[in-house]
């Protein structure tokens, strides 16, 4: 059970975490921590690190080598979820396509990701207003300015079904009223974003482009690919470390089916004797308890296949709220076919192990001992 | 049909006991008792007859078949269709019903099934109201009747019987043994019997003393 629960897992997640990050091949934001950036910006999970200029973003999107910008700004939420300010080529990156409404064009009009909308309950037409910060019960409500949902995205199985999408203009709004006094005029060389999401046409042009800025700019360019593989890396000890520790409660297992086989045999030795007596013979008998334990760990392997199914969807329930992750039902994979195999071979050599003591009975004995 | 010859068995314990039978020869449809005191060996002559023991010296025909040539599940297979084993202790396959334990036992003796064989047999041992019960509910008496009935279900050629009516009251007792001459008789097979059983000694002419 704990080992299909882990393999899935890490398969899951290493499917949702490729998913997410695929579209864009680069991230600039504020400096500190590339991960964090990453796990901001793409993921959606930690704390932005802080703004940047978009002047000055918008000079490397004037880089030849640069397929495409976009521009993402985000610091408000609604009730949990966040909204996120970019331009349309945002949902184009992931595929994101319309299931009811219209995309929104103004600001204060927004589309809402499908997990979202049914978490939340809003649909076309529906206003809402957002509150200040990135987690829920946010102290400042923007009660001024209500939201408008112009339409709701279809599902797509990345982290969008999670978001409330808005342009960047919304963003700037909402918080502009909060500094009126101070930058109402200057707004346009002042405008901040939390980070730039850039595609590459080729990948050497990443390399150029991410030594520059980070050696020239204020900012930081981080590689979402290489950030998450290392993700993946620290994670990946804990997974080891679960699967180790799964492996040895497989053997443990394994040794606990034969000391039970052996168990059962001396209980029921009467039975098997007297089966003998009834004509059964030794082969018979052997394979009587053959077809028992195989039952019995057949059995047992889909109970806990089940159990470790189970606790996946309690496990996604969590994520899905918490990280906008969501882990599904899934068919066996080849590697717990594997681990099917390797805990029917356990029982089979236990049982091989335990019926050698089916040849030794002494029928005689074990029915006279009144 | 049953006969051994100069049978000798040597218990391999710490302390060799070593038995020497004397030779026992039933002619078809002949009944025999095994008297004699405790631990003189009547037990063990009854499951070397029933091939359940190697004897070191000697051999039992039943039908005319050596059974010491028999390899070990010829053996086997000879055993379940051949005899007829009613123990001093009853047991049972414990997860099965009485009537399941009666199928069983004609099932594994590779004849053709009796149901109307089967009812009889259980209704002349009054078992009849408790047939789908699990053996564990039975009473110890309805147990030891069980075993007589799981004994002689398949027509065996020997009937072997480890003192059956010890655990039954008078009238019962001599139930259990006409109804074990009478299925004797329709089966045309022996029935040789141990008992210690004073009621038992005047149903049957011939003793074996050992």
């Amino acid at each position: 059970m704990l080992a299909t629960f882990v393999l899935q897992i890490n398969k899951q997640l290493n499917h949702h975490l490729e998913t997410n990050s695929k579209p864009f091949d680069m991230v600039i934001g504020a400096k500190g921590s590339p991960l964090q950036l990453v796990l901001s910006s793409i993921l959606h999970i930690d704390n932005p690190t802080g703004n940047i200029s978009l002047n000055e973003v918008l000079k490397i999107g004037k880089n030849p080598l640069v397929k495409e910008i976009i521009p993402v700004s985000y610091g408000d939420n609604y009730k949990g979820y966040r909204i996120l300010g970019t331009s349309h080529s945002y949902l184009a990156a992931y595929d994101a396509t319309l299931q009811e409404g219209e995309i929104y064009n103004k600001p204060f009009e927004a589309v809402v990701g499908n997990y979202a909308a049914k978490k939340l309950n809003l649909q076309t037409g529906h206003t809402f207003e957002s509150s200040h910060g990135l987690t829920k019960n946010g102290l400042e409500t923007h009660n001024e300015k209500p939201f408008k949902v112009t339409g709701i995205l279809k599902p797509t199985g990345s982290i969008i079904d999670h978001l409330i999408i808005t342009n960047l203009e919304s963003i700037w709004h909402v918080h502009e009223h909060h500094e009126e006094h101070t930058h109402l005029e200057e707004k346009d060389e002042q405008r901040e974003i939390t980070s730039l999401l850039v595609k590459f046409r080729n990948p050497i042009a990443a390399l150029q482009l991410s030594r520059f800025i980070n050696k020239k700019t204020t900012m930081q360019a981080a590689f979402p690919k290489f950030e998450i593989e290392r993700l993946m890396g620290f994670l990946g000890i804990g997974f080891r470390a679960i699967n180790s520790i799964a492996i040895v409660i497989l053997l443990a297992a394994g040794l606990n089916i034969f000391i039970n086989l052996i168990k059962t045999i001396r209980e029921r030795k009467q039975e098997l004797a007297l089966l003998r007596t009834y004509g059964a013979n030794t082969f018979q008998l052997v394979k009587l308890v053959f077809i028992e334990s195989l039952f019995l760990s057949l059995f047992g392997t889909i109970l806990g296949w089940f159990l470790g199914r189970i606790s996946i969807w309690f496990f996604s329930v969590f994520t899905e709220d918490a990280y906008g992750y969501h882990f599904v039902f899934d068919a066996p994979t080849s590697k717990e076919l594997l681990l099917v195999g390797a805990v029917v071979l356990t029982t089979f050599i236990a049982a091989i192990l335990a019926s050698l003591s089916i040849f030794k009975l002494n029928v005689s004995k074990i029915l006279a001992d009144a | 049909m049953i006969r051994t010859t100069s049978l000798r068995f040597t218990y391999q314990n710490t302390r060799a006991h070593t038995f020497d039978f004397p030779d026992i020869d039933l002619s078809p449809e002949q009944n025999a008792l095994i008297l004699g005191p405790s631990g003189i060996g009547k037990t063990t002559l009854l499951h070397l007859m029933a091939g359940l023991l190697t004897p070191k010296k000697g051999n039992v025909f039943i039908d005319n078949t050596c059974i010491q040539k028999l390899t070990r599940s010829q053996l086997d297979n000879f055993r379940g269709e051949h005899i007829g084993l009613i123990f001093q202790r009853a047991y049972f396959i414990k997860s099965l019903t009485l009537l399941e334990n009666l199928r069983m036992r004609e099932k594994l003796s590779k004849k053709t099934t009796d149901p109307l064989r089967r009812k009889r047999l259980i209704e002349q041992l009054e078992l009849t109201e408790v047939r789908n019960k699990k053996v564990h509910e039975l009473s110890e008496g309805q147990r030891q009747r069980l075993s007589v009935a799981l004994g002689i279900i398949h027509k065996p050629t020997v009937i072997l019987a480890d003192e059956p009516t010890s655990n039954l009251d008078d009238e019962r007792c001599a139930r259990v043994i006409s109804l074990l001459k009478k299925e004797a008789q329709i089966c045309k097979s022996n029935l040789v019997m141990i008992t210690h059983d004073q009621r038992v000694k005047s149903h049957f002419q011939k003793h074996i003393i050992l």
